[in-house]
């Protein structure tokens, strides 16, 4: 687009939206406490909610709020508060010698390369209009319509891929049979887990 | 809406090296996971960057299918992550580098 269509408004929208993107992505990373992890993971998602509703993908910035915000963080939140671990991590502790400072490295090593490489490509190039062209004003239904064509198969093997997440899920977090059979062992996961991490590690 | 493709891009990019970094540094499962999350958020912004300039819906039908896959990933992800806890009491991944049960 012309440099020249660009509005003040557009402007400040995608500053607002890429500070809170940003800002709340360095809130996770260097949060001490993991709900504060899981609180600036929200400012993110909605932050990439606000992008997406700039760039005129209103349906999936709806959804975006809904499935990670609604639905994704809640999951964390309930994770931790269910384990208990919602206790500072000890960050200045660093395990591994080195790593922290190698770890900055590839990290820049990694933005830096993606940045490079859209750039010496030109940001972006291919055909336009491939799949079907977007429709700023009814977005929701090109988007539909294109699901269940074009995509109708990954759209079932995604069923398929929640069926199998959803019994995954519930065959990793419930407790072996042994243990509800017998009333002797019913402490016996956590006795377990107090030998094992009783062990001196090798 | 015309903001030049270059910008959310370069906002991509940062994002998706902020999450990187947050995966090797933090030892936390539970934020590791989190961080994760910011990749693939960092890719989706990029695919309806690209849905938006080539004004192909493919992007967005392609970013719509992320979601499902992430939400699968963070059922079976978190799944893991107490089972783990249950067995090792600690949610710190360091705990968990021997492959014995």
């Amino acid at each position: 687009m012309l440099a020249a269509t660009r509005t003040v408004p557009d402007v400040l929208v995608f500053i607002a939206s890429a500070a809170i993107i940003l800002g709340g992505a360095v809130g996770v990373v260097i949060a001490k406490n993991p709900v504060h992890s899981a609180i600036n993971l929200i400012a993110t998602l909605l932050g990439v909610a606000l992008a997406f509703v700039e760039q005129q993908a209103n349906f999936l910035a709806a959804v975006q709020i809904i499935v990670y915000a609604g639905a994704i963080v809640i999951l964390f939140l309930f994770v931790i508060m269910f384990l208990g671990v919602d206790r500072n991590d000890q960050l200045r502790v660093e395990p591994l010698a080195g790593q922290r400072p190698m770890a900055v490295v590839a990290a820049a090593v990694v933005t830096g390369g993606l940045i490079a490489l859209m750039a010496a490509g030109g940001w972006y190039s291919g055909a336009q209009s491939v799949v079907a062209p977007t429709d700023p004003t009814n977005d929701v239904g090109v988007l539909g319509k294109t699901i269940f064509t074009s995509y109708l198969f990954a759209f079932e093997a995604t069923s398929l891929l929640l069926i199998i997440a959803v019994v995954g899920a519930v065959l990793l977090a419930r407790r072996s049979p042994h243990a509800e059979q017998d009333p002797s062992a019913e402490a016996g996961p956590d006795a377990g887990a107090v030998g094992t991490t009783g062990e001196p590690a090798p | 809406m015309t903001i030049p493709a270059a910008w959310y891009l370069i906002v991509s990019a940062l994002l998706f090296g902020i999450g990187a970094l947050g995966v090797l540094v933090r030892r936390n499962a539970l934020v590791i996971f989190m961080c994760i999350e910011l990749m693939l958020n960092a890719a989706n912004l990029a695919l309806v960057t690209f849905s938006r300039v080539l004004h192909d819906v493919g992007g967005q039908a392609t970013v719509f299918f992320v979601l499902v896959v992430a939400a699968a990933e963070v059922t079976v992800g978190l799944g893991i992550v107490v089972a783990i806890f249950r067995s090792r009491n600690s949610a710190i991944v360091d705990d968990v580098s021997e492959m014995h049960g």
